[in-house]
Order: C-alpha cells, then structure tokens, then sequence
C-alpha cells in the first residue's frame, strides 16, 4: 500500500469511497506518524483513541452510502479552538486542564463534515509568537533541516504546531488562526499551503481569542485543493458571532481550474527591503512570470504605508490582548495561585499562569490604553490601520490581486529566534501583517526551495471574499512551481 | 428664590447632578440567551458569555435596544441611529471577562430632558446628557462563608441603562422629584421595574455647593444611593459636609463617597488620585449598533400614554386641580386605579378619597394600591352610594373600614348593616318630635337665643336613629320645628 500519510484528501477521499482502506486504517497510519515525531512536538494533546472512534463512526457512515465531504479525514486542530470533552490550553499554563463543555463553531462544521480529530496542535502562548516558541509546552519543531545542517529550526507560528503536523505527515490538515499572519508565515516555513480568509469569512466563536478584530481562522492543508475543501467547510455566517459576514460560501473547488487573462496582477515595491534572502525575490520574479505565462497583466505598485503594518499591528493587538486576557484570573476556570487578597491572587495566577512573551504584550497593551495615551497610540494606530485599508482598497481598483512573497527570509533557528529581540522577531511578519490589518483574504503556496534546501511560499492577497480569485491563482502557481519536495521524515 | 443652605458664614447654592442605573426589564440578558429574571437559584441563570468562558462572543439583545430606545424618546431626546459599544476595563471577581461592555464613546441615547414640578408648582426642565446601555457585574457575597467571597453571576451581563443628567438639580427636593419622575416614567414604559430596595434601579449622586453667583464648587460623587429618601438625604448631608468644609477653610477634594444609610453620612471611597484608569476602547467583538428607522417608528407609534400627558388629560376630562392629578398620575397603577373608580363617578370626590383615606389606609399596612384591599370598583360604588345619599359621608367612612377589613362590596355592608340612610320625613319627623317633647326645656332655651343647641338635637335624633337620618334633610327638618 502507498504510504496514507502522503494522500492528499482528495486522493485519501477516493480511497475511502472505493474501499481501498478503511476511515480507520487512515487514522492509524497516521497515529504512527505521529509515534514517530514526538520530538517534533507538533501537538499539545494527541487524541488517538478518540481520532479511532471518530475513524470507525465515519466508516459506518461510508458502508451506508452516506459519505460527508471530509468523512475520515485525520486533522489537526490549533489549540487555540476549544473543543468539547477535549481540554484546551492556547498553550499557556493559565489554562492547564481546561476542558470546554462547548465547541468553537469551525471544528464543529469539521466534525459534521465527518473530519477526526488527531490532536490539539501546538502554538505561541496564546497566538502570540511568529515561532511556535513561546508556548508553556515547549516549541515545536519544523520537520525541515538546512541542506548539510542538523539546526533546529522554528516552524513559524504562531500555527507552526499545525504547520509542521501537515507536513510531517501526522495530519491531512490542519486548522489555524490567523492575526498577523500566523497561518501564511509558518505555511511558508514548512512548505505547505495556508489560507487567511477574509476576516468575517470564518466564525470565531469557540476559538480563544488574541486580538479580535484582527483573529481570523483558516486552513493549512498539502495543496491548493486540499486547502479550497477545508476552508469550503470551516466558513459561513454564524449568528453567534457578531462580526461574522452574512455572505454565501461559494464552492472553492469550482474555482481552481482556468486560467488569468484579463486579470491584472500587482507587485507591490515596498515588499522588496533592503537584507530580504535573494532566494525570496528569485522566487517572487518565478511567480510574476508564471502567472504571465497564465495570461495576467503584471503591474507594479505602491502601498506606502506598509511599513508603519507592524507598528499599527503591534499598538492594536496588544491593546485588545490585553483586555481579552483579563478573564484569565484563576476565579473561574484554569489554574489558581492563591493570595492574601484578591489582588494578590490575581497577581500571582497571571504570573504563574502567563509567559514573558504574553505578559510583555499585556503590559505594552495595558499601557497604550491608558487614558492619558489613549489619542496618542490607541487611536492614531486605528488611523494608520484606516490609511492602510484604504490603500489597498485604491490598489484593487487597478489590480485584481496581489503577489508578494510570504516572508523575507526561510525558516529562523531556533536558538537565533530565542536570542532576537522581540522587534526582530516582528520583521518575520511584515509581508503578512499588512492584508490582517486589512482584513484581506490572503494565501500562502510554496512555491520554491532555497539554496539551502528550505521551502520558500508565495503570498496571494485578494479583494475582500475574493477567496476564489485566489484559489485559482495559487492553483496556478503550484501547477507551475511543481513543489513535491518534503521534509525528510524520521525512519521507526 | 432659589433653594439656598445657610452656612455659618452666609448662603450656599447646591448644584446636583445624577447617575441613575436603571435595570432594562427583558427576558434574557444583553449580550447572552441566559434568563435575566430576578430571584433565581444562585449561578443559576449564567452562560458560558456571561462567565467569560474563553472564545464565548457577545451578541446583542435586540429587545433590550428597544427597551433603551422607548426610555429615550420618553425623556424627549436624541436616538442616535448609529452607536456603539466599548470596553470598561478592570478586575473584580464578580466582572468574569475583566471588562464590562459599556458605551462610552458614542451612546445610544443623547440630549433630553425631564421636567418636574417643584412644591411651589414651579416646573424646572432638568437636561439629560445620555442614556447608554451596558452589562451588569455580578454580586460578591462577602458574609456566607468565613474567610471566602462567594460570587453569584445571575445579574452579570443583565441589561443596565446608564441615565446621566446635566448638573442641573437645585436642591435635595429637586433631586428626590427627579427620581420620582424618572422611576414613574420607566415603570409606565415598561422598561425597568423601578424597584430601589430590589437594586434595579440604583443612584449616584454628584453634589457640589457655591457661593451665589460664584463658580461651581468641587464635584463629589456619592455612590450607594438607593431609594428616594437617601437620595434627598445624601445631598443634603453631603451639601452641609462641603459647606462646613469650605468655612472651616478646609477643601474639597474631588473623590467618591459611599452613603451609609445607618449613620447617615458619606465616607471617602477613593479620591481622584486612586481613580481606576478604565482604559475604555471600542470593543472589536461588536459591530457597530445601527438603528433602521422601522424599529424606531414602531417603538415611537406603541409608546404608551405618560404622565405628563395622562395629568393633562385628568385635568381636562375630569376637571381636577392639578395638584390632584400631579398625585393621581405619579405611578400608572394609581392612575388606573382612580380611572376605573372615577367611571361615571364624582371624579373630585373620588380622588379625594384615594388621595386621603385609601393612601392612610395602604400607608398604614404597607401596601402598594396594586395590593389594596378595597378594589377600584368597590371605591367607586362607595363614592355613587355618598352621591345618591344612599348613605351620608360619615357612614361612608364607616362603610370604608368594613370593606378595608372585609374587601367586601359597599352595598353589600350597607344592606348587611343596615346603614341606609333614612330620607323618610315622616320617620325623621317622628324621631324630632319624640326628642322636642322629651325636652321641652331645651325647647325654651332654644327659642330664647342659644342657636348651639340645633346641633345638640341633631346628635339626639342622630343617636335615635342610629346616625342614618339624611342629615341635610335632619337639619332643614329640625330648624323649622324649633322655630
């Protein structure tokens, strides 16, 4: 038998409707994947026995003809998305043991969908971190080395835990969450394929949040169809979910064939600054002639404002962090470190409970809300963020979508990211900060391999709910790119 | 004349301006499905959204908004058709997200006003800066367990409307009219019960004195204000602190005060220096609140009729002073109760008697007129049994106490009694007659000048007759016997 854990779903999908292996047998090949990568450290939770029941319960539902369109389906979900029966920890301390009595409304349409659930996948404390490193349990590992170099390096995050799963092959897909490009920026350190959808696009309800306005959920999947199934099923109007877009879901499947004449593709010029790897803007010059070659017209553009993105970012979703992490207080759920007073346990429960990282962006966040500086920081960051929207609302009058690529650089070192200051860490973020700001759908395709033998993706930013329009592009890209490589896998 | 204070050093002007928290009266809460209903089972009327469970979103209470929007076109003022919601931040164990959802930058509610009558029949116009919806806390029980706070999350998340007036209130009476006229207008809408001692209707009052025609004094904000008679207190005592303050050369800091109701006097709470940096923001789980005008014209085309119009109508309709209707319509079940009574009724005569005796009546046992032992219907027969003369006035008030005891009808007391009042003038006359023979020598008395004695027979065949001869038609009968 061909290894299961390389199927697409697609493939997977045919498999399962013809016989050829069972909902379970798929599940198992992937519990031994993941036997086998514990050192990746790709999930918080595995949930084998569970992903088992869920397999055996989708292959009854294949022996009655009633197939779901992602029945049998091994994914990963974020732990960041709470799950019913299945304890979610964002990865902090704060919340060790908490155990949800409800699901987000994502994972359950993934369930309905017939998907199973191998494990709650590893993240930055709370989202925040473009490393996967910042978690209370531990980093994760990406599953690619350096050509002749055994580093560790970081899987980009803060979805690295889901990124690396998809790619190592303990999962056919994963979930993520995007807030200033924690989908795109570790899909293109691990070589696989992530979609940010519009914001709105997917509920929220259920996933924890970091900074609402910015929080979107998205899928992480092999290929561009792997991904237009997953987020086929992750998005629709939920009424639980205020700023939830009452719009149809189109079928994304439909849209991954054709090809682009007429369409008009913009280069932005801010995204080449100065020390970015030459791999990046060899690939960046592949994908401009590759999509030539699809019939678009190529035209370059300016988006000046975008580097004041990761400063906005930063004054934005600190201050709402700051704020949507005051309910962790150790009255309610989580742990609790107990005090003389009542201040007293807050103080050490959120000490205990909260990493640096996390602490450093409440405090920062605390500190911009402040009144007396409110104006100053809060309001002027929301201007910013206004002028960029704007921008790019001037440039989609002239373009159709945009390429750019997803970072400046392959996947960090572990121990080099560890040392970076936080600012450094930032600049990993600055081609996906912009289109979260903006609430734009964008998307991640790998597209190369580096010199030093590491994935390199390129980023599609569309028009709002324009996902089809960038389905079919990245479909063309990765027709093109003929990406196949994966990581080298660990031998039992 | 402007209400002054006489201080030891001259008059003082007090400036008073209200917060009032008004309970929204809906089935669920503000931003959650959870019931919103007073006197539940402890924790037992909570969500996941009202617990600050993690990734729970808050979706708003279409209700309530309406709720919101009928107490702002009552009070006159602007309904904004887009507003907003933003975070107050801070950390109480009882506030489960560590924020509670307000709206402090655009409300909901702005520019009205309410106008109240001042004893001298004076009517001042009172301007209301904003009306702004906003969740409630929970409640910290600090004395069930030694040692431990107990929390109950029954109220948190329920609906509050945050009432802000103008610093416009002269006087403690000012104040405590303000509320009343404010508690009778919500309760009239229907939009909050208006229950002080309950919580569901809660003041802070910010007081400040000056001198007359000086600026403003030092704002001071007296929180824990809870029935109408603490609030004319609270200024008061609060007004006289400041007074004796300033004279004893001593300032006034700005700072929040607590009102204890036992020992009758405000105590430093924090002062400025110690405020809570709120941090307020727009909160980004919230879109922006826009009104369609539908729903505003629906609410405007249902609003019920409200006191200042009902008191016009009462005057007009049933020809009462306006010191009579001012009483009558100050709560809306008084007002229907004195509507059905009045029903083809002397309506002066029935609201003299709501006005005095029924009111001694409910006072004394502590009702309210919805609890009232004698029924508009009951009172009303009463009044048409004194108009008829089926009964005098005296009796009536006989008859009264009966049915306070009974709640029996009138008429039933009157047959049962036998209190009918005798109009027969043969059987008057033979009662006087018995009386002017038995005392001829009150007769003489009488006839030589000494008038009092008229009522001395009035009592006599009163007595005689067990006090149901028609007393007009006793007197009448009387005096030509005498003569």
């Amino acid at each position: 038998m061909t290894d299961l854990v390389d199927l697409t779903i697609a493939q997977a999908l045919d498999g399962l409707k013809k016989g050829e292996f069972s909902a379970v047998e798929l599940t198992k090949a992937h519990i031994q994947e993941m036997e086998k990568a514990k050192h990746l450290n790709a999930y918080i939770t595995e949930t084998p026995e569970l992903a088992l029941e869920m397999a055996a319960k989708s292959d009854l539902q294949i022996k009655k003809g009633e197939m779901r369109p992602l029945e049998g389906i091994p994914i990963g979900m974020k732990d960041l998305y709470c799950t019913k029966g299945v304890m979610t920890t964002a990865a902090s301390h704060i919340l060790e043991g908490f155990i949800p009595f409800y699901e987000s409304t994502v994972s359950q349409k993934l369930w309905d969908a017939g998907a199973v659930l191998m494990g709650k996948t590893n993240l930055d404390e709370f989202a925040m971190g473009s490393g996967t490193i910042t978690g209370y349990y531990g980093a994760t590992q990406n599953p690619w080395k350096r050509t002749n170099d055994n580093s560790v390096l970081v899987p980009g995050g803060s979805s690295g835990g889901s990124a690396a799963a998809v790619s190592a092959g303990l999962c056919m897909a994963a979930t993520g969450t995007d807030t200033g490009g924690s989908i795109r920026q570790p899909a293109s350190f691990c070589g696989v394929t992530g979609i940010k959808p519009t914001y709105g696009r997917c509920s929220r309800y259920g996933i924890i949040a970091f900074a609402s306005s910015l929080d979107q959920a998205g899928p992480l999947a092999r290929n561009v169809q792997d991904t237009a199934l997953m987020l086929k099923i992750m998005a629709g109007f939920d009424d639980k979910d205020s700023t939830s877009a009452q719009i149809p879901v189109p079928d994304y499947l439909k849209s991954l064939d054709g090809d682009l004449k007429g369409k008009i593709v913009g280069i932005p010029k801010e995204y080449r600054p100065n020390g970015i790897n030459p791999d990046v803007i060899k690939m960046w010059d592949a994908g401009i002639k590759w999509l030539k070659d699809a019939g678009a017209e190529v035209i370059e553009i300016s988006l000046p404002n975008t580097e004041y993105a990761l400063t906005v970012y930063h004054v934005i979703a600190s201050s709402e962090c700051s704020s949507n992490l005051a309910r962790y207080d150790g009255v309610r759920f989580g742990i609790r470190a107990e005090g003389d007073t009542l201040d007293e346990m807050y103080a050490n429960t959120r000490m205990q409970g909260f990493g640096k990282e996390v602490r450093r962006r409440i405090l920062v966040g605390t500190y911009i809300l402040g009144s007396s500086r409110y104006e100053d920081y809060f309001l002027k960051a929301q201007k910013v963020r206004r002028l960029i929207v704007d921008e790019f609302n001037e440039a989609f009058k002239k373009v159709d979508f945009l390429l750019t690529p997803a970072a400046p650089s392959t996947a960090v070192r572990e121990d080099e990211m560890r040392s970076q200051d936080p600012i450094t860490v930032f600049l990993n973020d600055a081609f996906v900060c912009p289109a979260s700001l903006a609430g734009l759908p964008a998307m991640v395709v790998p597209a190369a391999i580096s010199s030093d033998g590491l994935p390199l993706g390129l980023q599609i930013i569309g028009k709002p709910f324009g996902e089809e329009m960038i389905f079919k592009t990245a479909s063309i890209i990765e027709k093109a790119a003929k990406f196949n490589l994966k990581p080298h896998r660990v031998e039992a | 004349m402007r209400y002054t204070i006489s201080g030891k050093t001259g008059q003082w002007e007090v400036v008073v301006g209200l917060e009032v928290h008004c309970q929204v009266i809906t089935k669920s809460k503000l931003f959650s499905a959870a019931s919103a209903t007073f006197g539940a089972e402890q924790n037992s009327s909570v969500s996941t959204i009202d617990a600050g469970y993690p990734g729970m979103l808050p979706v708003i209470n279409k209700f309530a908004v309406e709720q919101t929007v009928r107490t702002g076109l009552a009070i006159n003022a602007t309904i904004n058709k887009y507003s907003a919601f933003d975070r107050k931040n801070y950390f109480y164990a009882d506030l489960p997200a560590g924020y509670q959802i307000s709206q402090f930058f655009k409300p909901i509610v702005t520019d009205g006003y309410l106008d109240i009558v001042r004893d001298n029949g004076e009517i001042k116009r009172v301007g209301i800066e904003r009306i702004h919806m906003e969740q409630d806390a929970g409640k910290s029980i600090h004395d069930l367990i030694p040692a431990k706070s107990c929390i109950d999350l029954n109220r948190a998340g329920v609906t509050l409307m945050e009432l802000v007036t103008r610093p416009e209130l002269e006087s403690p009476e000012d104040a405590g009219k303000f509320v009343r006229k404010l508690r009778s207008i919500v309760r009239y809408l229907g939009t909050c019960d208006g229950n002080m001692d309950e919580g569901s209707m809660r003041c802070d009052v910010n007081v400040s004195v000056n001198r007359p025609g000086q600026k403003f004094g030092t704002r001071v904000e007296v929180k824990n204000v809870n029935s109408i008679r603490f609030v004319i207190q609270a200024v008061e005592i609060e007004a006289k602190r400041q007074i004796e303050a300033y004279e004893n050369g001593e300032p006034v800091i700005q700072e929040t005060r607590l009102f204890d109701d036992e020992k009758l006097e405000t105590r430093a709470m924090r002062t400025k220096e110690f405020a809570i940096d709120y941090r307020y923001f727009p909160d980004p789980d919230l879109v922006h609140l826009v009104l369609d005008d539908d729903m505003i014209k629906r609410v405007k085309d249902n609003m019920p009729e409200l006191p200042d119009a009902k008191k016009e109508r009462f005057i007009k309709q049933y020809g009462l002073p306006a010191y009579d209707a001012d009483i009558l319509v100050s709560e809306k079940e008084i007002a229907s109760y004195f509507e059905t009574a009045a029903k083809n009724n002397d309506a002066k005569k029935v609201s003299n008697w709501i006005i005095g005796d029924l009111f001694a009546l409910l006072n004394a046992q502590g009702k309210d007129i919805t609890e009232s032992p004698i029924t508009a219907e009951n009172l009303g027969k009463l009044v048409g049994l004194i108009t008829d003369n089926t009964i005098s006035g005296k009796i009536a008030k006989e008859v009264f106490s009966i049915m306070a005891e009974t709640g029996k009808a009138p008429e039933l007391i009157v047959e049962e009694k036998g209190l009918k009042q005798v109009t027969d003038t043969a059987a008057i006359e033979a009662e006087i007659d018995k009386v002017i023979i038995a005392n001829q020598d009150k007769v003489a008395e009488y006839k030589a000048g000494k008038d009092k004695l008229l009522g001395w027979f009035v009592g006599q065949v009163m007595a005689a007759t067990k006090g149901k001869a028609n007393p007009a038609m006793l007197n009448e009968m009387l005096k030509k016997k005498l003569s």
